[in-house]
């Protein structure tokens, strides 16, 4: 720092201007508290002059011992201090000379994957600890694992604790190359070694003389030089727009962000999805007009033709198109406590887009102690997994290992509006041309028309599940009495029901009425005569099992006779199996109710008001 | 352009990773608005605001919550920003605050910021039903702050919950909300005091002159040097104002902020004198030290 010191000293307008021309580099620290992840990055912000006097007075009093710990220097909320760790992704600024720098500093120990997966997501190297005294652990090739899924292109592996080893340095080369041979299974660009002690300082921000057998660079020379600039992708435009500016009828301007590739003026692109090309125009800043604009800077464009351009279109290039697509898979990382429902419509944010969404199918989880594909029964909080999705609308997407931008996207959950996932879209590549994007636009806009309000949606707004109460009996039995009182008494607790009335004579055109109620997340009365086993049958086999409740309205024969004496009675076979009988010659119609609605609240229809 | 030359440097990286922050949440919140604390977090953070959507207006007006404390030269700054603004500038004081004649003397500082501030901020939020709300804060600030997410999701009661936040991923902001919850925004969360500062100076942004030394008239309290900012300033006994050379590291209500002496007259020397001297940012807010972690707990009350 004495350097920078010094010209801060002599020369600040010349310090300023090197400072703000300096790269900025994004890495992710991983490994637990015991790796001494704490201490290498309250070791670096030391080293590198970023503690402030105040600061190391408050870490020096708050130490245990005498040697100040340089591990508080990154502690966080009160209560994770009380607690002893660290529980969310906390974001520290330093600078060097060479570069500036943002680590996102993530926990060890609980909810470990998605706090990694949230730090690493913007990360551009990803530093990794390992304990010398115990070598590869499953832990370091589970955050290697996670850390390359994330697509963070550079990874460095810190030996740490060093000092507990002697500096030998054939812990060293054996840990290196154990990790070695594991890494190459990875998708990392490069993948560095260090020798280091935190607590000591060796190879962390200058070159240790306790490893003469280490000619290789510090830690912090290596975060100062990695080259990234040739990480992100110069080549596929993708310009999502994020906002129409439109301040007089004579200015259209489409404002985004460059997720990826150059754009020029007088290039010729294509809105998506109305499929129309046009030229660049001008591209506006506020500092006056531009030439190209590439991959992370935010310009507005305007072209030479007036199209209806709207946010969450995508502007591009005819001859570089993404996938144009509803359906695709994804690696998911869930992150919620509330476990994936594959019934649930979800929400995801994609870009500049937000779209009604499913997860179809869980093709198979990743097992996170052999890093191997499992099969599942369902994501819960830190799983990851694989999954084909279906969207309500075309997203313009790329694989995520291409396109870090158009590859990701994140999934909310409706109701609660939490962020439950991560994702990042895994396509098989093939080239797709403008008419086969077309196509498949058009073939958007043909499809069937279909619910996006599931079952479960259905059920949170109405607080009970769908179901049909079918009541089977004699002619007389009291059965539409019951059905209406029954109705009577759940619209007073407060539930949605009604009674279905006749349609017809046909049974079947009555089940489909029956099914469409309960679809709807109604209760549905029945009381329809149904005669025959078979009758009921169709019944369940039409509406499912578990959504039908069979009420045999078993008043006796006799009494029901005297009531209907023209009514047909033949060929009534009584229910074999109902889920509740009921007898009203025996019992008063209330008590009957009650009966069922004990029945319909011990089958967990309802939830709790 | 050469392939090589396609590099953004780190300040032109946080400029647009910002303004695709502020574009975010302008599009996608019904009614957002921008808090204007007057200080040179705001000042940038109003410039970039600008740019994100030049030539047009801002989208959404700016509110300065008002404790009637602040320096003269604070209200005289915002008041010339007002006149060239492009859009709509809200000031709003706590009306019974104001009744009580709540002010940082009577009420110790806690009570006054939590009336003057706090819930005049809520108030404000919910009389205009703002469901998004610019702040100017920066992670870099105090160490709670380092885990707060851009999109800063707070319930119908304003609350801020440290331990149930949203994951942030990317720069995809999810700001999805149910009617009387509201989202604070943070552009610059991934700036730097010195970035702010740098950007002041390269962008030619004016400031609260406050901020550059100059001979004021100033008492000591408890080893702070505190500004005899206009008549309703209450001197102990014995106590007389003297004329130091001083400059403020951060602004807010004259009686609450403390200066620290210095020859700093230009932004240039601002950041020189603040890269030499390695003092924490909020040191001169004389709010932060009512209790250990007291940033958290405002947070938690709905404070920025």
């Amino acid at each position: 720092m004495t350097d920078e010191e010094d010209l801060i000293r002599e020369d600040i307008e010349a310090y300023l201007a090197k400072y703000q021309e300096k790269e900025l580099l994004r890495f992710v620290s991983v490994g637990s508290v015991d790796d001494g992840k704490s201490t290498l990055i309250g070791r670096i912000l030391y080293d590198t002059g970023m503690v402030f006097e105040d600061q190391m007075a408050a870490v020096r009093a708050a130490s245990q011992s005498d040697k100040p710990d340089l591990a508080l220097l990154t502690d966080g909320l009160k209560a994770e201090r009380e607690q002893g760790i660290t529980i969310d992704v906390a974001y520290r600024y330093f600078t060097t000379s060479k570069r500036k720098f943002i680590i996102a500093d993530t926990p060890g120990h609980i909810q470990y994957t998605r706090n990694m997966v949230t730090g690493a997501s913007t990360a551009d190297v990803a530093l990794i600890l390992i304990d010398a005294r115990h070598g590869v652990l499953q832990q370091s090739r589970r955050h290697a694992y996670i850390a390359s899924l994330l697509g963070i292109p550079h990874l460095a592996v810190c030996v740490n604790k060093m000092d507990l080893r002697d500096y030998s340095q054939q812990v060293f080369d054996e840990i290196s190359a154990d990790f070695t041979a594991f890494g190459k299974t990875l998708r990392f660009k490069d993948i560095q070694f260090f020798p280091v002690s935190a607590l000591v300082g060796d190879n962390v921000v200058s070159d240790s003389e306790n490893t003469p057998w280490y000619d290789g660079p510090n830690v912090l020379e290596y975060l100062e030089t990695v080259p990234i600039i040739e990480d992100r992708n110069f080549h596929d435009l993708r310009y999502p727009v994020q906002y129409v500016i439109r301040p007089d009828l004579d200015y259209r301007g489409f404002a985004a962000e460059v997720a990826s590739g150059v754009i020029a003026k007088g290039d010729e692109v294509v809105a998506l999805p109305s499929g129309r090309t046009s030229k660049v125009k001008a591209i506006d800043t506020y500092d006056g007009e531009l030439d190209e604009a590439f991959a992370g800077q935010s310009v507005t464009i305007r072209l030479t033709d007036e199209i209806d351009i709207s946010r969450g279109d995508m502007i591009v290039k005819p001859d570089n198109l993404p996938r144009v697509t509803r359906r695709f898979d994804a690696h998911l990382v869930w992150m919620h406590e509330k476990p994936l429902d594959t019934e649930k419509a979800y929400l995801i944010k994609h870009s500049t887009q937000t779209v009604r969404a499913q997860i179809d199918k869980i093709y198979h989880e990743i097992d996170m102690d052999s890093l191997q594909p499992k099969s599942s029964d369902g994501l819960r909080l830190n799983d990851i997994a694989k999954v084909r999705l279906s969207c309500h609308r075309a997203l313009y997407v790329d694989d995520y290992q291409r396109n870090r931008e158009t590859g990701a996207f994140i999934v909310i959950d409706s109701l609660s509006n939490n962020t439950v996932a991560a994702g990042m879209i895994a396509l098989e590549f093939a080239d797709q041309n403008l008419s086969d994007v077309m196509k498949e636009l058009h073939a958007e806009s043909a499809m069937e028309p279909k619910t996006f309000v599931s079952p479960s949606e259905r059920m949170e707004r109405f607080g009970q599940r769908g179901a049909t109460v079918w009541l089977t009996g004699l002619p007389g039995s009291g059965r539409w009495t019951l059905a209406y009182a029954l109705e009577r008494k759940l619209f007073d607790l407060g539930r949605t029901a009604t009674v279905v009335s006749p349609v017809g004579e046909d049974l079947r055109s009555m089940i489909s009425a029956a099914k469409a109620v309960t679809d709807a997340g109604l209760i549905n009365i029945c009381a329809f005569p149904s005669r025959t086993r078979n009758d009921r049958e169709l019944l369940v086999e039409r509406i499912g099992r578990d959504r039908v409740v069979q009420v045999y309205v078993n008043t006796d024969e006799a009494l029901c006779r005297e009531r209907r004496p023209d009514a047909d009675f033949t060929g009534f076979e009584p229910p074999e199996n109902p889920d509740i009988t009921v007898a009203l010659d025996k019992m008063r119609i209330d008590k009957a109710v009650e009966i069922i609605l004990e029945a319909l609240e011990k089958r967990g229809q309802f939830e709790a008001q | 352009m050469k392939p090589s030359e396609r590099k953004l440097s780190q300040l032109r990286q946080l400029e647009a990773e910002s303004i695709h922050i502020i574009r975010e949440a302008a599009a996608e919140f019904d009614n957002p608005v921008m808090m204007y604390s007057v200080g040179k977090d705001s000042s940038v953070m109003l410039r970039l605001a600008e740019r994100a959507f030049s030539p047009g207006p801002l989208p959404f007006p700016l509110l300065h919550v008002d404790t009637t404390w602040k320096f003269q030269d604070m209200y005289r700054y915002r008041d010339k920003i007002e006149a060239n603004l492009k859009g709509k500038l809200i000031k709003y004081t706590n009306p019974e605050g104001l009744a009580m004649g709540v002010n940082p003397f009577d009420f110790g500082s806690k009570k006054y910021t939590d009336i003057m501030k706090t819930e005049a901020l809520k108030q404000a939020l919910t009389k205009y039903e703002f469901d998004c709300a610019f702040g100017g804060a920066r992670r870099d600030e105090e160490k709670s702050r380092a885990k707060e997410r851009i999109f800063s999701f707070r319930d119908s009661h304003h609350q801020w919950d440290p331990k149930n936040q949203r994951p942030e991923l990317w720069n995809i902001f999810n700001a999805q909300i149910k009617k009387g919850e509201n989202v604070r925004v943070f552009p610059l969360s991934n700036w730097t005091e010195l970035d702010v500062w740098l950007y002041v100076w390269l962008e030619d942004i004016p400031v609260v002159p406050l901020y550059f030394a100059k001979e004021r008239p100033v008492v000591d309290r408890s080893g702070t040097w505190i500004l005899v900012d206009d008549d309703r300033m209450r001197l102990e006994p014995g106590e007389k104002p003297q004329m130091k050379k001083v400059r403020f590291r951060t602004l807010g209500c004259y009686p609450l902020s403390g200066a620290v002496e210095s020859e700093a007259d230009t932004v240039p020397k601002v950041i020189q004198e603040m890269l030499l001297n390695r003092f924490s940012e909020r040191q001169g807010r004389l709010i932060d030290f009512d209790e250990e972690g007291s940033m958290e707990v405002k947070k938690r009350e709905g404070y920025f």
